[in-house]
């Protein structure tokens, strides 16, 4: 992979430039001159669940439970996540919602640690030779080891080392420029440490394997440049330096320089082939695969005229950041804000009892010399000189006034959201405009907007569907209604028509109509045929009613039967207790006798027209329904009638059975169940035989 | 002591808006200078009279208005329009002429619309603009000639007396100082005249135009130091100077018909136009590419104006033409942003499409 002689010719590479830009005062000397010192070991660490882009890690340790250095406390969750880990040993004390280093102020569910004093250092998974894991071994690892993007965005560093929709990255880029004034954490990285960061880079080679590794560096870091020469001279990684500018370490005005490619309109600088990286994240890197050490501290530059002894310092994360300027001689008196990150884009802290976390690189204590107070903005004069500092050649003038009179539509329409609010534009305006506040309100206007624009969306859609089931409901009930005004006038008609055709079946009816549940039954047979009829010849809707109408009978017969008991219970007590209530019981009994018998009845020829196919040639003579109401009936089904025979074969077997082991007080009950089956195998066994002699007379006459 | 919760970016740049206006009020001496030293008082003393008939003026409707007047005094805008106003004057131009230009300029062409940065006009061309058309004999008679033609030069009290109209308009005396401009009398005489003839009249001195050549080359001197300052951008002059230049070019290149390109660029007020009055940032427009058309226009415009109509320096209608247009210019030449790969032109463009 790397072959090369040390007395290499280093290629000038092409190097491109970004539109705009300024030249701040860098003041990187006050803290650039000293080497990087560890910071103590506070007294608590407070460890926020989310140091980075993507869902909070998941806690898996216990209140109370003792952990080792650089134990797992938290793991991933899902694809856009890392894990967390102990940055020394001590106890869990709690798990709470604590302030967090944030523009808003706001909580954030937080581990609580107390450290022990003794530092101790779990179990460690070093590689001598990372060539032998295999990629996706390293991509774990690296997820496994909670690394996130350092250089201040947090982005999970495991998701960028697998390459974007499995083509080839032609670029790896490892981002060194550090061009906010003050911050000179990467500067000392790069000087002391460089070996780290380059086999960091190796080992993201490794994974990605790039078309070209370059590091982009500013020409106001000489030292860090020399070192780096002389960390990549075994190697094929091109170190470049570039001019110093604010913003050139923004990732896209970076990959601009190296490779005068641009990053696309709602795009990520993988969906052109290119991967950036910062340097820190590359050491940490190295360390998670050579040493299995987990990201448990970084580099963070302390600087600005209120802390005595401003420099570079290795503290643990979740160092609370008002304990770690204590002790390099913060004064509080002298200290007009604090802020986390640069002059131009960082954010003042409101509690500084917050804690540093993976994406702290730099704590600035300003005095009021050092960053005075803006003086007070005047009215835009239009001059421009904000559109020519613009990195991303925007005009910012033209969307200050939208912000202003809210016309967003415009202000979107002049790319507002392309803004990378570097700064540069409220810098250079000399009417001391807060332009890019103005920009920040605007867009969460914007983003307001459409979000009460996508509800108001779905609750018209809602309220349209609601609308036209409603409609839709209206019409189908008017539709039944007509349906059955049409259904009662035919069945009436049809009524009169079977009335004055069969005389014969009027005698029957005579005599049932004696039987007044049996006339009833029939009847609402009969108008439930007809009304099936009228609607569609549906024999299937036919065969459903019917079924309900034996159930019906069913559940009377045994009512029927039950009410008999009881009367012949209390007739029993009568004569023995109540002699003068003999007679009326007796009547009473009788009469239940014959409801019974009537139910019973009713029952069997209400089964019987079930399981009887209803075929016009044949004239049932227990069926009174007209044969009209079935025009069209189909033949009727052998199997069918055989199967369901059949079974009520084997249901009587298992009721004979139930009976034999029956307990006394059920034998009553299961005796009749066994009739009623008996009479169930008889029907179907009928029904069996009437058709199979249709078809056969049918095949005749065919 | 509570600390500070402020929204970055923390970090201010050394521009401000009263700085930079007092470049351009310092850029201009020179060329006051040179006027001084060859057309006499005239020119001074309307610098110092407009100056203090703004500031009177401003204070007065920020009173009105209830601003805070020495916080809106103190961006010297007022001042930059006074003095702009004093230079373009004639430099006998009655006292009233300058009280009318440079009252109306500030009340109404600037705080009317709300004070410095919303006035679509520029406020020194719309005072010049009213008095040209109001009073057209005190705007053409009261040109000087130079100093170095006038037999008996007027003293600074001649001069106030001229201006504060003890001395009849139509005396001996004014009529002596005062004369045609170059660009007026070549503009009259080449209609019956040869160009050498009409060179030999002594107001052009040695072929360019006397005096004026002087005051132009001031003002280009001070317009490129604030143009190396970066206190006005470069298109506009440029712009300026290539629309008054190239249809002479084309068009007037024979001297015998129109005037000649030479005499365009070295009299009138066109460098003062160029560097100092086009360049008002608040009336311009604010792309770059806008700001080229919107000088090209002006000086096309002066070029269209000098030659066919019957101002003989047109500057000011040609600012206040192209401070109409310069809305319009913007929409239509915004760069491209960063990711795209057309710019989105256009009130309404569509979405172009990503550079890949």
């Amino acid at each position: 992979m790397s072959t090369s002689t040390p007395s290499k010719i280093i290629p000038t590479r092409t190097l491109y430039d970004f539109h705009g830009g300024i030249h701040p005062e860098e003041m990187k000397s006050l803290s650039n001159q000293t080497a990087i010192t560890q910071a103590p070991l506070p007294p608590k660490l407070i460890l926020p669940l989310q140091q980075h882009i993507g869902n909070p890690s998941l806690v898996i340790v216990e209140i109370g439970q003792r952990v080792l250095k650089g134990e797992k406390l938290a793991d991933a969750d899902g694809k856009i996540s890392v894990a967390l880990h102990a940055p020394t040993s001590g106890i869990i004390d709690c798990i709470v919602d604590h302030p967090i280093a944030h523009p808003s102020g706001q909580s954030a569910p937080c581990i609580i640690l107390i450290p022990d004093g003794k530092d101790e250092w779990c179990e460690l998974n070093p590689c001598e030779h990372f060539e032998h894991l295999s990629v996706s071994e390293i991509q774990n690892k690296v997820r496994e080891s909670g690394i996130a993007g350092m250089g201040g965005a947090g982005f999970p560093t495991e998701v960028k080392l697998h390459p974007p929709h499995q083509d080839k990255v032609a670029t790896l880029i490892l981002n060194a420029a550090e061009c906010e004034p003050y911050i000179t954490a990467d500067d000392r990285l790069i000087r002391e440490r460089a070996e780290e960061v380059v086999q960091g880079m190796e080992i993201m080679a490794y994974a990605l394997q790039p078309g070209e590794c370059l590091i982009g560096i500013e020409d106001n870091k000489p030292e860090a440049i020399a070192a780096l020469r002389e960390a990549v001279k075994e190697t094929q990684i091109e170190v470049c330096v570039i001019p110093t500018k604010y913003p050139s370490g923004g990732e896209k005005q970076l990959i601009k320089i190296l490779t005068d490619k641009e990053v696309p309109n709602g795009q990520i600088p993988a969906d052109i082939s290119v991967m950036c990286q910062n340097v820190g994240t590359a050491a940490a890197v190295y360390r998670a695969i050579r040493f299995g050490e987990p990201l448990i501290s970084r580099i963070t530059t302390l600087t600005g005229e209120a802390i005595q002894q401003p420099g570079n310092v290795e503290v643990l994360l979740g160092t609370p950041i008002d304990w770690l300027l204590s002790q390099y001689g913060y004064q509080e008196s002298k200290a007009q804000r604090l802020i986390k990150g640069g002059p131009m884009m960082g954010y003042t802290l409101t509690h500084p009892h917050t804690p540093i976390v993976k994406t702290s690189n730099c704590i600035l204590a300003p005095t009021h010399k050092d960053l005075p107070l803006p003086p007070l903005a005047q009215a835009c004069i239009r001059c421009g000189l904000c559109a020519q500092a613009c990195p991303a050649e925007l005009l910012p003038q033209q969307l200050y006034w939208f912000s202003r009179s809210q016309e967003y539509d415009k202000a979107e329409h002049h790319n507002l959201f392309d803004c990378i609010e570097c700064g540069a534009c409220s810098y250079v305006c000399p009417s001391a405009i807060p332009l890019v506040q103005h920009y920040r309100h605007a867009k969460g206007e914007i983003k307001q907007l459409k979000l009460d624009q996508q509800k108001s969306d779905q609750a018209r859609e809602r309220f349209e569907a609601r609308q036209f089931r409603l409609d839709r409901e209206k019409s189908e009930k008017e539709a039944k209604r007509k349906a059955r005004a049409e259904a009662a006038a035919k069945a009436q008609a049809a009524k009169k028509a079977a009335e004055s055709a069969k005389p014969v079946e009027a005698s029957q009816n005579t005599k049932e109509q004696v039987d007044t549940k049996k006339a009833s039954i029939q009847a609402a047979l009969e108008r439930n045929q007809a009304k099936k009829a009228v609607q569609a010849p549906e024999t299937k809707a036919q065969a459903k009613v019917e079924p309900i109408d034996i159930e019906a009978l069913e559940t009377a017969w045994d009512k029927a039967q039950a009410k008999l008991d009881k009367m012949h219970d209390a007739l029993e007590n009568a004569i023995v207790n109540t002699p003068e209530q003999v007679e009326k019981l007796t009547r009473a009994v009788e009469k239940n006798q014959v409801r019974v018998n009537q139910a019973k009845q009713a029952w069997e020829q209400a089964y019987k027209l079930e399981t009887t196919a209803p075929v016009p040639a044949q004239k049932e003579t227990i069926s009174t329904k007209p044969d009209e109401s079935k025009p069209d009936a189909p033949k009727p089904d052998i199997n069918a009638l055989k199967v369901a025979q059949e079974k009520a074969q084997s249901k009587l077997d298992k009721m004979q059975d139930a009976l034999d082991n029956a307990q006394p007080e059920q034998v009553e009950k299961l005796t009749r169940a066994v009739d009623k089956n008996k009479v169930r195998v008889q029907a179907a066994e009928q029904a069996l035989n009437e058709a199979s002699q249709a078809e056969t007379s049918q095949d005749g006459k065919n | 002591m509570a600390l500070l919760t402020l929204s970055s970016p923390h970090a201010k740049g050394p521009q401000r808006t009263s700085v930079m206006m007092r470049w351009v009020i310092a850029m201009t001496l020179p060329g006051l200078l040179m006027q001084t030293l060859f057309f006499g008082w005239g020119n001074l003393h309307n610098v110092l009279w407009c100056t203090l008939v703004a500031v009177i003026c401003e204070a007065s409707i920020l009173k009105i208005r209830k601003r805070p007047i020495a916080f809106y005094l103190n961006d010297y805008s007022a001042i930059v329009t006074a003095v702009l106003l004093g230079l373009a004057l004639p430099p006998f131009a009655p006292w009233w002429v300058s009280l009318v230009a440079t009252a109306f300029a500030i009340i109404f062409a600037k705080h009317i619309y709300g004070g410095m940065g919303y006035n679509p006009f520029n406020p020194a061309m719309v005072g010049y603009a009213l008095v040209l058309v109001s009073f057209p004999v005190a705007m053409t008679t009261n040109w000087a000639t130079p100093l170095s033609l006038v037999d008996q030069p007027a003293s600074f009290l001649d001069t106030l007396q001229i201006i504060w109209g003890q001395v009849p308009a139509q005396s001996s005396m004014v009529d002596a100082l005062t004369g045609a401009t170059p660009l007026d009398t070549y503009k009259h005489e080449i209609a019956h005249s040869l160009s050498e003839t009409v060179l030999e009249n002594p107001i052009f001195g040695t072929g360019f135009s006397l005096g004026w050549e002087w005051v132009n080359a001031a003002f280009l001197a001070g317009g490129l130091v604030l143009l190396a300052l970066k206190v006005i951008p470069w298109q506009t002059p440029v712009g300026l100077l290539a629309g008054l230049a190239i249809p002479s070019l084309l068009l007037g290149h024979d001297a015998d018909q129109t005037t000649p390109l030479v005499i365009h660029l070295t009299s009138g007020a066109t460098m003062l136009a160029a560097f100092f009055i086009a360049t008002d940032p608040v009336t311009s427009c604010t792309t770059t590419r806008g700001r080229l058309v919107y000088g090209f226009g002006i000086g096309l415009l002066t070029y269209i104006i000098r030659n066919h109509g019957s101002y003989p320096d047109a500057i000011a209608f040609s600012v206040l033409l192209m401070n109409f247009a310069a809305p319009f210019i913007d929409v239509y030449t915004q760069p491209r942003t960063y990711g795209y790969i057309d710019a989105k032109r256009g009130p309404k463009a569509k979405e172009a499409k990503e550079k890949n």
